[in-house]
């Protein structure tokens, strides 16, 4: 399967929070990958793909935040005008919900991805896939 | 097969029971008119003898006291015997002003012990049992009273106290404590640590019953509780005044048994200090007749409660007080309605997915008090998705103005952020009063 594990983090708004998280995982030997915080009033989600997820979502647990985990797809960004409007196209005609989506940039700067939470994943690895779009394997994603 | 403790007198006859109140009552009057200045001023004032007291509808004759007369007395001004018959004192630490003494004759602790051996006989447990106590022991009355209770009736008493929670876990499969007395706010955090160390309370050890009280908790609670636990939650009442916890339900779980040899209760409108019709709620007023260093007349507890007369199916013949919904000094208003934090619960327990801590805090902006509600997020309901946790909080609101006709506010908190309480939980943060 080529879904990827994102952990996401219930988080208050108040100062230092994110910080607490970025804390416990660089003390844990966790190296984050891709990061997004959404927001709502007083609280938020902190999403993200890191390195080790498992041993990841268990520093975190032991540090007592609340954390669950989701599969997402890690969709390779074409770096042409209307790469996004692709991967949205593509899903979107295929009656593919996308919930929510987050870019970030390897660490080498070689290629964008996007996450993607669909609410059909099985379908949208076909359709993805069927237009010539790549989706990066957990491996992949690990050795970014 | 019901069991009693003391079955002539729990299943007395209705009408040999007021028989007894009145003549105790007729003792007790002349007993403190001739031993308490305190008392002599009051009856005074109030224009009553101890001869004007012939029946137990005479009762209300006599004049109110309460909280504040025995704060202006400290320490020992209401006592009605000297100081060389009191074998022990227990002092309530006063949230405002002074704290409260009360003091024991030998004869009032083990009338004190004896209504606590028949409420527990009430919920089944008795010999073979080991009784986890986990309230307070000292100044506080629910430690040592319990211990008496328990040892009374012939069970094990295992007298850790409040607080060392891991241990209470430890020594609870260790040593197989069958029931635990404790304030359900701190069962709730005891079960929470013991998730955390990998031990079922249903699973991994014998408890099958829990004593809880010394703060006011609500029926879903109660339902929580024993569904997550699988043990029996019994609700237990009595005031530090009164002597200490004194009463439980019986294994009905349907209103709490109040000892009428032991205490006389009246509810009555808190605003008048009319008795109330009987089924109606009120404020509960007792005086006590077999209690003697520190007798009470009329002492006006401040808890709202509903009095049923009727005798229980368990055949006790005694009256029984509905769950105590809170203290008026509980009561919070908020944009003048009258909410006790037991209603809140009482909302929020019903909600799976809403965990067992909340706070309640009201403040107020410009001329409008408005109040909000933590709750806390627990890993079972956490979404990756924002929406999710809006509608939550969304839906809490919606239920808290559906019940209780109340605008709030929820937000949600990260686990464990609301403080854990050993004893009673402070639930109510007001920032008016500053
Ligand atoms: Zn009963």
């Amino acid at each position: 399967m080529v879904a990827i594990k994102q952990i996401s983090i219930f988080m208050e708004n108040k100062p230092g929070s994110l910080a607490r998280v970025a804390k416990t995982l660089s003390g844990g030997g966790v190296n984050i990958r891709a990061l997004t915080v959404a927001e709502a009033g007083d609280f938020g989600v902190i999403r993200m793909v890191v390195d080790d997820t498992a041993k990841g979502y268990q520093v975190l647990r032991d540090g007592g935040f609340t954390v669950s985990e989701t599969d997402v797809l890690a969709v390779e960004l074409k770096d042409v005008p209307g790469g996004l409007y692709e991967i949205a196209k593509t899903l979107g005609e295929n009656n593919i919900n996308m919930d929510y989506a987050y870019a970030f940039v390897t660490a080498k700067a070689e290629r964008a991805m996007l996450i993607v939470r669909v609410d059909d994943l099985k379908g949208a690895v076909e359709v993805l896939q069927k237009a010539g779009i790549v989706i990066a394997t957990r491996r992949e994603v690990q050795n970014i | 097969m019901f069991r009693y403790w003391n079955p002539h007198i729990e299943r007395m006859p209705v009408d040999d029971l007021r028989k007894l109140q009145e003549d105790r009552l007729r003792s007790l009057v002349r007993f403190v008119y001739a031993h308490s200045s305190f008392y002599r001023d009051r009856f005074k004032e109030a224009g009553v003898e101890p001869d004007d007291i012939k029946t137990l509808s005479d009762v209300t004759k006599l004049p109110f006291t309460q909280k504040i007369d025995l704060r202006n007395t400290y320490p020992t001004g209401m006592f009605c015997l000297p100081g060389d018959w009191v074998v022990r004192y227990h002092v309530s630490s006063g949230t405002t002003g002074k704290p409260t003494v009360v003091g024991y004759t030998q004869g009032d602790i083990d009338m004190w012990t004896d209504s606590l051996a028949r409420a527990l006989t009430s919920i089944g447990l008795g010999r073979g049992d080991v009784i986890q106590v986990g309230y307070g022991y000292g100044l506080f009355t629910g430690g040592l009273g319990l211990h008496y209770g328990a040892e009374k009736i012939g069970a094990t008493v295992l007298p850790i106290g409040a607080g060392n929670t891991e241990r209470q876990i430890e020594l609870m499969q260790d040593l197989g404590s069958t029931a635990i007395a404790c304030t359900p706010s701190y069962f709730l955090y005891i079960n929470e640590v013991a998730q955390n160390m990998g031990v079922s309370i249903r699973d991994d050890t014998k408890l099958k019953v829990g004593v809880f009280g010394a703060e006011p908790w609500s029926d879903e609670t109660r339902k929580r509780i024993e569904e997550t636990t699988g043990i029996k939650a019994y609700d237990i009442y009595g005031t530090s005044e009164m002597s200490g916890p004194l009463f439980t339900e019986c294994h009905l779980q349907n209103g709490i048994h109040i000892w009428a040899d032991l205490f006389l209760i009246e509810a009555v409108d808190p605003d008048t200090g009319e008795q109330v019709e009987d089924g109606d709620r009120g404020e509960l007023v007792v005086t006590s007749l077999d209690k003697w260093a520190f007798p009470l007349i009329r002492f006006r507890l401040g808890d709202l409660t509903i009095i049923d007369n009727e005798p229980c199916e368990c055949g006790r013949t005694h009256p029984r007080i509905m769950r105590i919904l809170g203290r008026t000094d509980d009561m919070i208003v908020v944009r003048g309605i009258n909410v006790f934090p037991s209603q809140v619960e009482s909302v929020l327990m019903r909600i799976p997915e809403v965990g067992d801590n909340y706070q309640i805090i009201v403040d107020r902006k410009g001329p409008l008090d408005v109040m909000s509600v933590e709750v806390e997020v627990t890993e079972q309901v956490f979404s990756d998705k924002i929406a999710d946790l809006m509608i939550l909080s969304k839906r809490v609101s919606k239920e808290l103005k559906n019940v209780l006709n109340i605008t709030a506010e929820v937000n949600l908190v990260e686990p464990g952020s609301i403080p854990r309480s050993m004893g009673k939980a402070k639930r109510v943060i007001d920032k008016r009063q500053v």
